[in-house]
């Protein structure tokens, strides 16, 4: 018997109780069973993130041996900077000296253009599919969503070609501009900008706005929730991308994140620390982003499923 | 506040809009910008899928059919690049471990998503927030950090996991989930458990808010139980959208890579989590051979395909039956 046996038990005994006091309408202990379900899938979701908060801080040689925390009295000598100390420390690489804060920079610019790039370029390419009649916009439609179907890694090698010929391979334009317009995002905005009234984009034309104008300072504006849910997606989807810049970066000074814990991890596979530091601190800023962005973002992610 | 009024355009369509009443708005399609414009919005998406959409997917069947080294050279092979990879044991086992974790994926993963929105369904709103808010936080999280994190979970003796394993069963301290070619599997099932089982629930929960609430009382006066309402009204109503998770969710199976990569430093014992994408990227980024790789894309884009439709078609003919 241990602890994980006596919550069990307790669980258990609490449920059966609330059946016996309503025997007949067992409402009661369904609600409790419900909460009790979902608290405990929530316990399980949660401890990897706790765990690895506790890992990144404790010192190399104890960071088995706990399975969080040690002990309050032992903190003194078992928790520290240790493992962020040796993770900032350069490293000598054939192109020189390296250091992982290079890498964030990395990985935060990269993240920055795309979310940029891909947010201006979808959002006009769903404003003329949500708001103009023109010829072959069905065909276009249809057209964007059997793109969808296909499996992206049929590109990798006819993209590299491509790449290597523009002799862009090893720069970040590579990771940058085929992917600067995904239909996915198109689908997004066309969705949320169907719903802008018509009359308030005509009236904006009877008063002499440009079609441009239009777009960016009335209908931008009123998408604003989609705007930034769209934005996150694309933020985290870079952020966390690994084929692209494996294969398409050389430079051990341009890689990103992802790519180099990767390769930690096989450098320095005993030494949990420093790649588990490596990894904490990566999920650390997406996981601020998507607490602050939490509603627009799930909510972006399903308005196009469940209304089409 | 201007920017909370700005951002519900619902309400701005009920204001009677000027241009609704001008019978001039009927003439508006003569106007010449309405011909241009929605083409110039649409140039950076026409330039890009020319470019790196039509032109690669074109490229894609040339070079399957040579034999390339790097992006220099490269000899005419015909259909042989098709021939290696059907008879190639590696592939075969990468079909193997898609299949199988493509199989799990539908049929424990889904069945997760679809329990845990039912019964966040049945609660409070505000509570229904929190829970949504937890159980979808694994995915903001990339594949490749998760795998790193879950190398180290599944540690044998040490692992979190083992030792929750030995506490609550007494059983599993030493299981060597990622070394034991048979353990990697279910190890790769859990860890994508915990990563989309919040995911898929999202838009489980999403068709569940949308279903209408007076069939389900009716079934319920009618004296239908909690099973019944749920298979005879809730289901049918969720179905268009279960369909829908049932094929993305298929698709992104098929496409496995960085999970097992980062989770096993490479393919795993005896290539136990070897996927076809792993395939893929082994004969573009190791051996360096375009074409082959190229022709791995094929057969995958076509095995995608059968896949999403056989379950398209197989849905809809369940649904004529009905």
């Amino acid at each position: 018997m241990n602890l994980i046996h006596w919550v069990f038990l307790a669980l258990g005994a609490i449920g059966l109780f609330l059946m016996a006091v309503d025997p007949r309408r067992p409402q009661l202990a369904l609600r409790y069973a419900r909460i009790v379900v979902l608290c405990l899938v929530s316990v399980v979701i949660v401890t990897p993130f706790v765990w690895i908060t506790c890992a990144t801080f404790k010192i190399g040689p104890v960071l088995m041996e706990y399975p969080f925390l040690p002990p309050v009295a032992l903190w003194g000598e078992t928790l520290g900077l240790d493992n962020f100390r040796n993770l900032f420390q350069p490293r000598s690489t054939l192109q020189g000296e390296v250091r992982f804060g290079q890498f964030l920079l990395n990985s935060l610019f990269l993240a920055t253009a795309a979310t940029v790039i891909q947010t201006f370029f979808c959002s006009m390419a769903g404003y003329a599919l949500a708001k103009y009649r023109f010829r072959g916009r069905r065909t276009l439609m249809l057209f964007m969503l059997g793109t969808m179907m296909l499996p992206g890694m049929l590109f990798l090698a006819p993209t590299y070609a491509l790449l290597a010929r523009f002799g862009w391979i090893d720069s970040y334009l590579a990771l940058l501009v085929p992917g600067a317009v995904a239909a996915f995002g198109i689908f997004l905005f066309r969705q949320a900008m169907l719903s802008v009234p018509d009359g308030l984009i005509e009236a904006a034309r009877v008063d002499g706005a440009g079609e441009f104008y239009i777009y960016w300072s009335i209908v931008i504006p009123l998408v604003r929730p989609m705007t930034a849910a769209f934005c996150l997606i694309v933020f985290m989807g870079q952020w966390n991308s690994f084929i692209g810049p494996q294969v398409f970066i050389q430079s051990a000074y341009k890689l990103t994140v992802p790519v180099v814990l990767n390769q930690y991890v096989t450098q320095f596979s005993e030494d949990y620390g420093l790649f588990l530091a490596g990894t904490f601190l990566s999920i650390f800023p997406i996981a601020v982003l998507f607490l602050a962005l939490q509603r627009e973002f799930i909510g972006g992610l399903t308005s196009g499923a469940v209304k089409g | 506040m201007k920017t909370a009024a700005m951002n519900r355009p619902g309400e701005q369509a009920k204001q009677p809009s000027p241009s609704v009443v001008n019978p001039a708005a009927e003439r508006v399609p003569r106007y010449a910008p309405l011909r241009w414009a929605p083409w110039l919005f649409l140039s950076p998406f026409i330039l890009i899928t020319a470019v790196f959409f039509f032109y690669p997917f074109f490229h894609a069947i040339v070079l399957s059919l040579y034999q390339t080294v790097g992006t220099s050279t490269r000899a005419w092979v015909g259909l042989d690049n098709f021939f290696f990879i059907l008879g190639d044991v590696d592939f075969r086992r990468a079909v193997t471990n898609t299949t199988i974790f493509a199989v799990a994926n539908a049929a424990l993963l889904l069945p997760i998503s679809l329990g845990l929105a039912l019964l966040l369904n049945s609660g409070k709103d505000r509570m229904k927030g929190v829970f949504r808010l937890i159980l979808f936080s694994p995915n903001v999280v990339g594949q490749i950090f998760v795998g790193i994190i879950f190398a180290v979970i599944f540690v044998p003796r040490y692992g979190l996991f083992n030792r929750f394993l030995h506490d609550l069963l007494g059983w599993g301290l030493e299981a060597q989930w990622l070394q034991d070619p048979m353990m990697v599997m279910p190890a790769l099932v859990l860890t994508n458990i915990w990563l989309y089982a919040g995911f898929n629930m999202i838009y489980f929960l999403a068709a569940l808010q949308s279903v209408d609430q007076t069939l389900v009382e009716a079934a319920r006066i009618d004296g239908a139980g909690p099973w019944r309402v749920f298979l005879h009204v809730t289901f049918p109503a969720i179905k268009p959208v279960a369909v829908f998770v049932l094929v993305i969710s298929t698709i992104g199976a098929f496409q496995l890579f960085e999970l097992p990569f980062a989770l096993l430093r490479g393919f795993g014992p005896a290539n136990s989590g070897l996927t076809i994408v792993g395939y893929l990227y082994d004969a573009a980024y190791n051996i360096g051979d375009l074409g082959l790789a190229s022709a791995v894309g094929w057969i995958l884009a076509l095995i995608m395909l059968t896949v999403s439709v056989a379950q398209i078609g197989l849905s809809g003919a369940l649904k004529d039956e009905n």
